[in-house]
């Protein structure tokens, strides 16, 4: 992935020094960069006695993993079940955004309508606005339909999103036209088009928004804060805040529930970076 | 796809009357399958953003306490509350303190970075990931790390140890006002997070420069470092920064989570570094469920961020691409 650039300045004596330098300097900043994980290992894995020594101990000298099977088993931490939470409100808002916006975005950039530019233009005003800035006014509109403390309120709000659906229409119009055209010579219609052609010919793009949806959906704390107004109804987010503020478990249970519940990400980081690095660039940012 | 490519395709067989006819039609003949694929959408973002935003409008203009059908109209009284409430106008001064942080902070690090990790040979990739890892974290995960092992107030934390090593005593980093060491939390954390983040957005800025333009540079004698970067890099990532400049100032104008898990403790949240959603939650949803005054501020919030984006798109054209 070198540039151009780097021919004629890198061979010499002074390029070598440099890239002395420019290792020097990157390994130190990646250590900072993962001291935090170290952290959440060392501590998650630790007894609170080595946690709260006042001499540092660098790692704990044995690795406690029964601490993972007494956070699951503390009946005072409702764990696996803001786990599912988690997982339900993530998984179906991923699948649900996709399916919507890029329908969405299908229909504006390709079927031909009178007052669709209407319709793009107030997607568009949507975007001027944040989605956190209008949390309480979604907050009333949520709890006028019963939907506080419920799956449904956590998930449905956050299934439209103007900005997924500007992002859909703009990579459809750039979609090309001849392999669509092929498909209405065979007979299709306009959903027969979307669903055997354009879909399976977008995966990479699809992919990309996806993940980048999905790693919003479970990361998202605010939302979720102002709608599980139960225990019943809390992601893991909104577990690991409250028993962060409330202190009512020990140390180790609080890190390595932290640690549980970035696992799923780092599965995503490893085998879909690609798509997420993909997915940054493509949008800029999300939500 | 035009209407006219629909209507020529059903009429393959139709004579030419019916193909005229048609013709005339199509473009309304087509108002089915656009409502099949924008409708449901269209519904919710209805429901979920424009209902919402109307029906808050009209609150910003009752007395709203516990109750979402306000009968005593208070007019503008909201808005002068609002605009007059010391508590509102320091959680825009907390914003304001927080941006001149971490835009700069934020600029700076992700395009050294970005600078850095380009021109490799080898491991690019390695130092890429680490760099964008914590992208993947949670501002929740982080605050917890944050609070209670790195700037822990007590002897144990992180922070605090490095400082006993030089001989300097304990900080209490996040319990105390003055001095406000928080930000020196609020301000690494959300650097920590995000600063993988805007790196890649510089590094996609950096492959679209063109290798010629080092090129003629080189042969015109330009010094490596300093004056390429000055006259050849940093000119041609302007559109990047000003997309990262703008983004990050947003992402700050909406901070919260960071705030409210690092600052509560079992006491409540302190009086200080409220930032606006963090002001606005507990306004709207705490003890007073307070939806008249919550009202008026998300749409005065929702007005001056409107404003700044507007002011954007005017001064940059519309659309993030470079």
């Amino acid at each position: 992935m070198d540039g151009p650039h780097a021919v004629g300045y890198a061979r010499s004596a002074r390029g070598r020094v440099g890239a002395i330098a420019r290792y020097t300097a990157l390994v130190v900043a990646a250590l900072l960069f993962l001291l935090p994980f170290y952290l959440l290992v060392r501590n998650g894995l630790g007894s609170d006695a080595e946690i709260t020594a006042p001499d540092w101990t660098f790692f704990p000298t044995t690795l406690h993993w029964g601490n993972i099977g007494e956070l699951f088993a503390d009946p005072s931490v409702p764990m696996a079940h803001s786990l599912l939470n988690s997982g339900l409100v993530s998984v179906v808002q991923t699948i649900g955004q996709v399916a919507l916006s890029s329908m969405a975005g299908y229909g504006l950039a390709r079927i031909p309508f009178r007052y669709s530019n209407g319709v793009l233009a107030a997607i568009v005003a949507t975007l001027m606005i944040p989605a956190a800035v209008t949390f309480v006014p979604t907050f009333v509109v949520v709890s006028s339909l019963g939907w506080v403390s419920t799956l449904r309120g956590l998930i449905v709000p956050g299934l439209f999103s103007g900005f997924t659906a500007f992002l859909f229409r703009q990579y459809f119009l750039s979609f090309p036209k001849e392999l669509e055209e092929a498909a209405r010579v065979d007979g299709l219609g306009h959903w027969g088009a979307y669903w055997r052609i354009v879909v399976p010919n977008s995966t990479g793009f699809i992919a990309a928004i996806g993940v980048i949806t999905f790693l919003g959906s479970w990361n998202a704390f605010l939302w979720p804060l102002v709608i599980g107004q139960d225990s019943s109804s809390w992601t893991v987010q909104v577990a690991l805040s409250s028993f962060m503020t409330a202190q009512t478990i020990n140390l180790h249970e609080l890190f390595v529930a932290a640690a549980v519940s970035i696992l799923p990400l780092l599965l995503v980081f490893v085998f879909l970076q690609r798509y997420l690095v993909q997915g940054v660039a493509e949008s800029g940012i999300k939500g | 796809m035009t209407s006219r490519d629909v209507a020529d395709r059903d009429t393959v067989h139709g004579s030419a009357r019916d193909r005229r006819r048609a013709r005339r039609h199509g473009r309304q003949r087509t108002w089915p399958a656009f409502w099949v694929f924008v409708g449901p959408f269209l519904a919710g973002l209805i429901l979920f953003t424009f209902v919402p935003i109307v029906w808050s409008a009209v609150l910003s203009f009752f007395d709203a306490h516990n109750t979402v059908t306000p009968t005593r109209f208070v007019g503008l009284a909201n808005y002068v509350d609002m605009l007059t409430n010391s508590d509102f106008l320091a959680s825009l001064g907390t914003f304001s303190v927080f941006a001149v942080f971490i835009v700069p902070t934020t600029v700076a690090i992700s395009l050294g970075l970005a600078l850095l990790v380009h021109r490799l040979r080898f491991a690019r990739a390695f130092f890429r990931s680490v760099f964008f890892l914590p992208a993947a974290c949670s501002y929740v995960v982080a605050a917890l790390i944050w609070k209670l092992s790195i700037f822990n107030g007590v002897r144990f934390g992180l922070a605090n140890t490095v400082l006993g090593l030089f001989g300097i005593d304990q900080v209490p980093w996040l319990s105390s006002a003055s001095p406000p060491w928080y930000w020196v939390a609020l301000v690494t954390l959300r650097l920590w997070l995000q600063v993988g983040f805007y790196m890649v957005l510089f590094l996609a800025g950096l492959q679209r420069i063109p290798g010629e333009l080092y090129e003629a540079a080189y042969v015109d004698g330009a010094k490596p470092g300093w004056q390429v970067f000055r006259y050849i890099t940093l000119p041609q990532l302007r559109a990047t920064t000003v997309a990262v400049v703008l983004l990050n100032l947003i992402a700050a104008y909406q901070a919260f989570d960071e705030f409210y898990n690092l600052m509560s403790s079992a006491r409540g949240y302190p009086p200080f570094a409220r930032p606006p959603l963090v002001y606005l939650y507990f306004t709207a949803l705490g003890q007073g469920q307070d939806f008249g005054h919550g009202s008026a501020g998300a749409v005065i919030l929702a007005l001056l961020i409107g404003i700044v984006t507007v002011l954007q798109g005017k001064l940059f054209g519309f659309g993030r691409r470079d």
